[in-house]
This record gives structure tokens, C-alpha cells and sequence, in this order.
């Protein structure tokens, strides 16, 4: 079964071994191609968020039970300098690095649940899961 | 890491093969478009037949290097999207919308034939 796995993210090569990660409990947990690409996606977004802005940081991914339901849960945590304005964040397009600003609002659109935490200069928790169908 | 850009005719052929980290895909950015310098090409495919994964990241480097190349003069096709990583470039709202793509390696050759015709 799979197990629980964190990745501390130190480094650019760290964003590579987390979406190694990701997909390997994503396709051990059963998931189908497109969901693995998601959940790929989706801690390499998480990953460079940390890397960008928060410079270390670690990513968990674990899988998670409801009943009958199975899923995978992966939580970025970081001790950065916190996002001042989660609404704006989530808006399409806003960056504040020079990406393409689909961070957030995209892994959002990729997962089933997202959950955000950020307080000033003491850090992010983004908690999101996805449901096998 | 780099990666390999092999050139055909007026043409040059990259098929990405490796997980892409960012440092690669900088440095295929560069190496790309000094190849183009050197060899004066027309047109480049690049085949993402074997690539599982594009992130925002690489979305934009590879954004990028198209219109970089087509300040140069050279036309790019990305080639060979697989069906979950075009699922997942939308669902994070890329759309590479100015970005000529084919199906295959052997349609983006065709396409950038006869877009040279014109």
C-alpha cells in the first residue's frame, strides 16, 4: 500500500523529486493517467511556489480514506513571507514572479478540495486532495 | 542535462525525453536558439510525444522559446501533446493559444513544409 511521503524542498532539483513522488503514489494509489498528470502537475505548481517564494519549504503526500473512497492528500508548508492577500492570489493571471500566474487558481481547478492558509512573514499551508472516481 | 537538437535539411528536430527540470529547460532554451544562429535553420519541430508532465513553468519557457525563435526567423511546432497533459495545461487555464502544434512529428514536418511554401 502506498505510504506517506515528504519531500523537503531546498532546492530546484527537490521540485523534480516531489513530482517524481507524486506520480508514483498517484499511480500506486490507482489513479488514471489524467489524474496522475494532475496530481504531477499539481505538486510541481505547490513545489515552485515554495522554491519561488518561500525558498524551503516540504511537500506530504499521503493517501487518504473515506469509506469506501480513496484519494491523495498533499500539503505544501512553508515559513516564508506568507501571501498578503489570498484573494488576489487566486485570481487568474496574478503573479508576482513573472510566471504565467496559473499557480494557484489552476491547482485549484485540478484538484476536488483546496484548502489555503497564509498569514504575513509566517509562512503558507496549502492542504488539496483528489478523489479516485 | 542537455538536450539533444539534431538538424534535418532546414530544419531542426528536438524530441524532449527527459524529465524537465528547470535548469534544462533554460538551457534548451539557449541551446536552441544558438543552433537556429548556427545552422540558420527555417524551422524547428519539438516532439513532447515522451514528455508526461508540463507545469506553468514549462509552459512558459516553451511559450517562449517559440517567440524567440520566431524573432530569429524560424517557425516552431510543438508536436505530440499527449491527451492528460492537454487535460491539465487547460485545467491550469494554459492555452499556448499563438503556439502552432500537430498531432505528430510527421505532421509538425508537413506543416512547417508548407507554411515555408506560402
Amino acid at each position: 500500500m502506498a505510504i506517506r511521503s515528504c519531500i523537503k524542498i531546498k532546492s530546484e532539483w527537490d521540485i523534480v523529486k516531489a513530482r517524481q513522488q507524486g506520480r508514483n503514489l498517484a499511480k500506486e494509489i490507482g489513479f488514471g493517467i489524467v489524474d496522475q498528470a494532475r496530481v504531477t502537475t499539481t505538486v510541481s505548481e505547490l513545489a515552485r511556489n515554495i522554491y519561488l517564494y518561500a525558498k524551503t519549504g516540504e511537500i506530504t503526500i499521503e493517501p487518504i480514506f473515506d469509506g469506501e473512497k480513496k484519494g491523495l492528500k498533499i500539503t505544501a508548508k512553508d515559513n516564508g513571507p506568507g501571501i498578503p492577500d489570498i484573494r488576489i492570489a487566486m485570481e487568474d493571471g496574478y503573479s508576482t514572479s513573472g510566471g504565467l500566474g496559473a499557480g494557484l487558481p489552476g491547482v485549484k481547478r485540478l484538484m476536488d478540495e483546496f484548502i489555503i492558509q497564509s498569514k504575513e512573514n509566517e509562512g503558507t499551508e496549502i492542504i488539496v486532495s483528489k478523489w479516485l472516481r | 542535462m542537455r538536450i539533444p537538437i539534431l538538424k534535418l535539411k532546414d530544419f531542426l528536430l528536438i524530441s524532449i525525453q527527459v524529465e524537465l527540470d528547470d535548469q534544462t529547460a533554460l538551457q534548451f532554451q539557449e541551446d536552441l536558439l544558438n543552433k537556429i544562429h548556427q545552422t540558420g535553420a527555417k524551422g524547428v519541430v519539438i516532439d513532447l510525444t515522451s514528455v508526461e508532465m508540463i507545469d506553468s513553468f514549462i509552459a512558459k519557457v516553451l511559450g517562449e522559446v517559440v517567440d524567440m525563435s520566431n524573432l530569429m526567423g524560424a517557425k516552431v511546432v510543438l508536436t505530440g501533446i499527449q491527451p492528460a497533459v492537454a487535460i491539465t495545461l487547460i485545467d491550469l487555464g494554459i492555452t499556448l493559444k499563438d503556439v502552432p502544434t500537430a498531432l505528430d512529428l510527421e505532421q509538425g514536418l508537413a506543416k512547417l513544409e508548407q507554411d515555408l511554401e506560402e
